[in-house]
Parts: C-alpha cells; sequence; structure tokens
C-alpha cells in the first residue's frame, strides 16, 4: 500500500501525479522533451537508458515500463534492451553507448563518481557534449523518478502484460499527464 | 573543469541550464512549485530539506546556494542552517520537521529505504499526506540536480561569500528561466 492516499490500482508515478498534478505537469514535461525531443541518440536507446537507471535502482515500476517502451522502439532488434540489462559488456549494443551506458552508472552511484577518463572513453567513441550531457541528465532524472516512485510505495504492477501495454502507450504517445 | 563545453561564466546548475534550455524550462517550473510555496511547509523548512539532501549527495554547489536561501527565509540564522545540514536531530526544530528529515535521508539513499515507522512518525506529529510528498519529492528532485551538476563537473564557486548575494536574488524572485539569462552578482564582483 501506498505511503500516502494516492487512488487505488493507478500505478506507479500516475498515482502521485494525480495526487498533486501542479507537479505532476513539470514532471511528465521533463521526460517528454528529455526522451522524446531533440537529441543526437535515439528515443529508444535513450529509453533504455532509462530502463539501466532504473534496474540499477531496483524500482521496478520505472524499469518494466520504460524497457517494454524502449523495445516497442527497437522492434525488430528489441532483444538489445534484455542483453544490455542483463550484460552491458557482452551485450551487443555499440561501443558509445557502452561508454555513455557506463557513465549513467556512475550518475546512477552519485554525480562525482564520473570521472574525466569516462567522458575521454565515451568522446573517443565519437560521443558528442549533447550525448553526453543527456545521458547525464537522464540518469540524473532517473534517479529522481525512482526514489519518488518508491520512495511513496506506489503501486507496482506484476503482471508482465500490462507493462507491454504500457511499452506500446508510451513509444506511441510519449508523455502525457494523467486526468 | 566542466565535462561538457558550458558558458564559463555561469556558475553550478544554470551553466548546464543555459546549456539545454528545453529541459531547464520544466525543472526550473518544479522547483518553483515544490521550494516557492508556505502550503504545509514554509519555504524555509523546503529549502532546508534541500539543502540536507545535498549536504548528504556531497554536492557543494547545492548545498551552499540552498543553505543560503534557507538562511535568508530564516533573517540570517546560519546556524540553525548548519546544524540542520549536518546533524538535523539536535537541531531547533519541530518534531514534525525531524520526521520529514529523517524521511528525506532515506530517499536520498534510495526510496525503498523509506519505511511504514517513518511515515507513521512524521504523521503523529502532525505531517499531511502533502507534507510527505512534498518531502520526498524535494528529496528525489535533489537526488536528480546534485547528479546533473556533479555528473558533469558544473563550475562550483568556492567564494562562500558569493553565495548570499545570490540566494537574495531567489529569495525575492524564485527560481524560473530568468535565473540562466541575468547576471550573477558575484561574477560582476569578481570582475
Amino acid at each position: 500500500m501506498a505511503h500516502i492516499e494516492v487512488e487505488e490500482n493507478v500505478p506507479g508515478i500516475r498515482s502521485l501525479v494525480m495526487f498533486r498534478p501542479e507537479t505532476g505537469k513539470p514532471l511528465y514535461e521533463l521526460a517528454q522533451v528529455l526522451l522524446r525531443g531533440e537529441s543526437p541518440l535515439t528515443e529508444a536507446e535513450r529509453e533504455l537508458i532509462a530502463a539501466y537507471v532504473s534496474k540499477r535502482n531496483d524500482t521496478m515500476f520505472c524499469t518494466m515500463s520504460h524497457a517494454a517502451t524502449s523495445r516497442e522502439l527497437y522492434g525488430s532488434e528489441k532483444n538489445i534492451v534484455d542483453d544490455v540489462l542483463n550484460d552491458v559488456q557482452q551485450s551487443e549494443i555499440s561501443d558509445k553507448m557502452k561508454a555513455l551506458l557506463n557513465i549513467a552508472g556512475k550518475v546512477q552511484i552519485l554525480g562525482k563518481e564520473v570521472l574525466p577518463e569516462d567522458i575521454e572513453a565515451a568522446r573517443k567513441q565519437g560521443a558528442d557534449d549533447r550525448e553526453i550531457h543527456d545521458t547525464v541528465l537522464i540518469a540524473a532524472t532517473f534517479s529522481m523518478y525512482n526514489r519518488y516512485v518508491d520512495g511513496l510505495a506506489s503501486f507496482t504492477p506484476t503482471d508482465p502484460e500490462e507493462y507491454i501495454e504500457m511499452g506500446k502507450r508510451m513509444a506511441e504517445k510519449g508523455y502525457v499527464t494523467p486526468k | 573543469m566542466p565535462h561538457i563545453n558550458v558558458d564559463e561564466t555561469l556558475p553550478g546548475i544554470r551553466s548546464l541550464m543555459a546549456f539545454s534550455p528545453d529541459t531547464a524550462e520544466p525543472m526550473g517550473k518544479l522547483a518553483n512549485l515544490l521550494l516557492r510555496t508556505n502550503e504545509g511547509l514554509s519555504m524555509a523548512e523546503r529549502e532546508m530539506i534541500a539543502a540536507h539532501v545535498s549536504y548528504l549527495n556531497d554536492c557543494f554547489y547545492c548545498q551552499q546556494s540552498h543553505g543560503a536561501i534557507a538562511v535568508c527565509y530564516l533573517n540570517g540564522n546560519e546556524a540553525l542552517v548548519e546544524q540542520v545540514k549536518k546533524d538535523y536531530k539536535q537541531a531547533d526544530i519541530s518534531d514534525k520537521m525531524k520526521a520529514l528529515l529523517s524521511i528525506a535521508g532515506s530517499v536520498q539513499k534510495g526510496g525503498k529505504h523509506v519505511t511504514e515507522v517513518q511515515i507513521e512518525e512524521a504523521k503523529e506529529s502532525g505531517a499531511t499526506d502533502k507534507d510527505i510528498h512534498d518531502t520526498v519529492l524535494i528529496a528525489a528532485m535533489f537526488c536528480m540536480f546534485n547528479r546533473y551538476v556533479d555528473g558533469l563537473a558544473a563550475n562550483t564557486p568556492t567564494d562562500l561569500s558569493t553565495y548570499p548575494l545570490r540566494a537574495k536574488q531567489i529569495a525575492e524572485k524564485g527560481y524560473g528561466n530568468y535565473i540562466f539569462s541575468t547576471p550573477q552578482p558575484a561574477s560582476i564582483i569578481n570582475k
């Protein structure tokens, strides 16, 4: 049960945003611009960074929903999502994405964990300022969303089917504030 | 030196917000909504939660800035803010605030660290659902801001005398887009 009185059976962040719509609006706007706005990283890659950070934070709701969204967006290459979540190094994702996921993992621990050599490694694989910025900010925002969702113990569905539906909706419509 | 090429005259998160105005806009709105209201929790209490979490995350820029803003609201009571940052249990604040700071500290470690007992204690000392909600979201939001600032190694002014000048601007005008387009009083003095 959630720590505060929210609408029952509404999953994860949606229930919290319905509890306090004023703060919900910029929270969804931030997700929309960061994960769907202009970026040299594809939407599928950005959703994968979100799922990867959420998994490291052990937030099941965000991991499952963003992994499902990333699978939708990768389409026929969707296996990459589970490969990365299982083991980045063994996966067949690009070396640039490996370097960026390394940075995201450091940010998940704490900002200061990111060292100049981590940035250097990403640049060697062709990452530019914008890609590095977006990676750090996605990892930082999910360090917020994950804590929001778990810190208030919001409802986490356990049926994988529900997440497939969620993934389809989020891939197609993006982040629309719940009414 | 910052990890990416940003305007070096802007300190901390402001340089990053100037680099990426599209993401800065909702972040500024969120900060305004959570930190610039006295509903339930006062603005001073909200900034103290922000400063405490930033202290726990070892983010120098954010703990100095938000500490200084709290001091502004508390008519210069620097000693109280320092105490809340480092050892709130001994500080002269309400039991409700102590219970909420305990929740904020758990959120800083990870959302799942918040226990039923902590929530119960907060409610018993008078915290409403909205107070608890805002505490968790302020703590979570600073886990984002702190990581954004330190993760990109944004410039951090080390001259502590510059923070109160900046804090006064925020105390008077709040957060928002203008914060990365108006000059930093400190940088004018440095020149």
